[in-house]
């Protein structure tokens, strides 16, 4: 009896105890990576080769899901906002579904699926072959020469990639709308205008994608560094990068969005 | 890669993300048209202010003049008083009517301004004498509804209460 | 404490949680020797090499590398330490996205001031040394196993080190290459005056370049001696080893329950 009981706690402990040992980790990594940033910052270089392996390798993929989501918004806001005759207004479900909401999340599930894995795939394979080991080796600390400058990249790349998907696609909502379906031009962006506030929704959503940007790197490169050196094991942790970062972007848009309109 | 080329791709997408930041201020946002860095407070008492909020137009004419900068209860008089930031541009005389109207029947509540014909004009920290409560829904169906019962029994009798003509 | 080791090893124990690696190890390797530690897969000879760079720490023990005890440096003073020592990865461990010519180029340009012009010299020289000059401007990828093996050779040399260390530098060679590499080792020893540790199991290879070779089983030395007195060796161990036996004092079969017992057949009668 007392086995049995005993048998059933161990069987829960095990994965929460590993759990939570992996969480310290995860901490202790991310504290690691901005104790290290400052060869980043001194080696600016660096940061720019991962802003254009994480940005500007995810413009396209950005730009045109951008395009679509927008002409999406466009079509589906006409119709319903039609049968209460304020078609008038669909300049601003558009913008404000895209500043507020769908451009730093979609931008963001986007960059993890695009940039994310790269990130975690590298780190990964860098790892499988030994090349943080001979780094250290080399006396470079990996985590100041390899993992600081990709986390930076990220950082900076996903406010910037999520601006170009609100952008492209408030353009697309206006190409359906105005240009397809027949809404006045004037009214399109006047009743925008009216009804997007720089600070409360076009920074807050900034800030938004600037922390998806911090999450989303910090977690493919932990998965990356922590995988086990195999094809198995990296190939894991790239399914585990997109699954965690796409479940911590959602609940901390939650977080976020409430705090914002709390502290509003 | 060369080192050029790098450069070149990332100075694009940098140049691109904010030209993207700067349309959604200027051309979504009304970063442009509602600037009211330079503004004057007045205050105003209103006996109710309905659903008014903070930050909401004040309209002159239709132009927004100004925004709702703050909302508080005044536990002297038992009324509301809201400070205006009215945009320095503009100015208006003493005796201005300051009115919580609603955009359409069921829209945002905001505060209208209707200039008087004093020539002294309104200047910081004055305070708009004349004010027009938030017509609210309820009251008024309530009011509405008054008004029939009170029509209703004054026709049961007629002796009691003649009507108005 | 002699001088002329450059690394000692005294009683050195490890292992990795509650499995034991390592079991009071002693070994010296004097400068300007080729040093071989030979042992089968998983005998704890990489994790011999790892525990002489500093990037493991043992349990107990002590490892002395130019008279310092690599297990009591901070991170500061082992990334000195380390500056002065090279390693060749099992595969080469180039990185991936920078040409042959910036792998080996890499530690100058991270550890010193030296102008671009000299780096480029002292990069082809470096390459020259090992035959691949013609190679610079070729990415890794582009290379066979062997030749990412040489440059990430000339890589280990770039800043002049004075220790080597070797994990399994002739596993997956052809054996031209595979003779190529032995020579390389030995050559860059005598040359450039440094110290050589080659971790092994490629017995013939290594024979002939070696001047001590040291044989690891069970986390424990089996045996030590000179190429000859190896050869001469009448350990069962060692015999089995060179011979390449398939049984002996290392079985051919794993650990197992009866076989017969394992098939069913005790449980019939």
């Amino acid at each position: 009896m007392m086995g049995a009981v005993g048998r059933f706690f161990a069987a829960i402990g095990h994965p929460v105890i590993d759990g939570i040992e992996r969480l310290g980790f995860a901490s202790r990594f991310f504290g690691l990576i901005l104790l290290r940033s400052g060869t980043s910052l001194l080696r600016f270089g660096l940061v720019i080769r991962e802003i254009f392996a994480a940005g500007v390798l995810s413009m396209l993929i950005i730009i045109v899901s951008g395009l679509f989501v927008g002409m999406v918004l466009g079509l589906q806001g006409y119709r319903t906002l039609q049968t209460y005759g304020s078609a008038d207004s669909l300049g601003v479900l558009v913008a404000l579904s895209l500043v507020r909401e769908l451009g730093p999340v979609v931008a963001a599930l986007l960059f993890a699926g695009r940039a994310g894995t790269a990130m975690t795939t590298e780190v990964g394979l860098m790892k499988t072959t030994e090349q943080l080991s001979a780094l250290s080796m080399m006396a470079v600390d990996p985590m100041a020469r390899v993992i600081a400058p990709r986390f930076w990249g990220g950082v900076i790349a996903m406010p910037l990639l999520a601006a170009i998907f609100s952008a492209v696609g408030v353009f697309g909502g206006y190409l359906v709308g105005v240009v397809l379906l027949g809404v006045d031009d004037g009214t399109f962006w006047s009743q925008m205008q009216a009804a997007v506030d720089f600070r409360e929704d076009i920074l807050n959503g900034v800030f938004k994608s600037l922390i998806f940007g911090c999450v989303i790197s910090a977690i493919a490169l932990f998965e990356g560094y922590d995988a086990p050196p195999t094809a198995e094991g990296v190939s894991r942790a790239t399914t585990r990068t997109v699954v965690t970062s796409s479940l911590a972007i959602l609940a901390l848009d939650f977080v976020l969005t409430a705090f914002m309109f709390i502290g509003v | 890669m060369q080192r050029g080329v790098l450069d070149l791709w990332v100075g694009l997408f940098v140049a691109a993300g904010l030209v993207a930041l700067v349309m959604l201020a200027f051309k979504v946002g009304n970063i442009g048209t509602a600037n009211m860095s330079d503004t004057y407070s007045v205050t105003a008492q209103f006996d109710n202010i309905g659903g008014l909020k903070v930050r909401a137009p004040v309209k002159s004419a239709g132009v927004v003049v100004g925004r709702v900068s703050s909302i508080s209860f005044d536990d002297k008089t038992y009324e509301a008083t809201v400070t205006l930031g009215l945009d320095k541009r503009y100015t208006f005389p003493k005796d201005t009517i300051a009115a919580i109207l609603t955009a359409g029947l069921l829209g945002e509540q905001y505060v209208g301004l209707d200039a008087g014909g004093s020539d002294k004009k309104l200047a910081a920290g004055d305070k708009i004498q004349i004010t027009q409560s938030a017509i609210v829904l309820e009251s008024l169906i309530s009011q509405f509804l008054f008004n029939k019962a009170a029509n209703g029994s004054a026709k049961s009798e007629p002796a009691s209460a003649p009507a108005a003509p | 404490m002699s001088n002329d080791n450059l690394v000692e090893i005294r009683d050195l124990s490890f292992a990795y949680g509650n499995r034991p690696i390592l079991n009071g190890i002693n070994l010296t390797a004097p400068r300007g020797k080729v040093i071989a530690i030979m042992g089968g897969s998983g005998s704890g000879k990489t994790t011999l090499l790892r525990l002489i760079g500093g990037q493991l720490r043992p349990n107990a023990g002590e490892v002395r590398v130019d008279g310092q005890r690599v297990d009591q440096l901070n991170t500061r003073e082992l990334y000195a330490l380390r500056r002065k020592m090279g390693m060749l990865f099992q595969f080469g461990a180039l990185f991936t996205d920078l040409s042959v010519f910036d792998n080996v180029a890499f530690q100058m340009r991270e550890h010193t001031d030296l102008p671009e012009a000299l780096i480029h010299d002292l990069v082809l020289m470096k390459l020259q040394a090992v035959g691949l000059r013609g190679v610079s401007q070729m990415m890794p990828a582009e290379l066979s196993g062997g030749m990412a093996r040489r440059v990430a050779l000339a890589r280990a040399v770039a800043l002049d080190p004075m220790l080597i260390m070797y994990d399994e530098p002739f596993t997956g060679l052809d054996p031209i290459s595979l003779g190529v590499i032995g020579n390389l080792i030995r050559r860059m020893t005598d040359t450039l005056g440094l110290t050589s540790i080659v971790v092994t199991h490629d017995i013939q290879e290594s024979l002939k370049i070696v001047d001590y070779v040291y044989f690891v089983s069970n986390g424990v030395i089996e045996a030590e001696g000179t190429p000859e007195e190896i050869l001469a060796s009448t350990a069962p161990f060692v015999h089995q080893f060179i011979h390449g036996e398939e049984d002996g004092p290392v079985p051919f079969h794993y650990p197992a329950a009866d076989y017969a017992h394992d098939l069913g057949l005790g449980a019939r009668t």
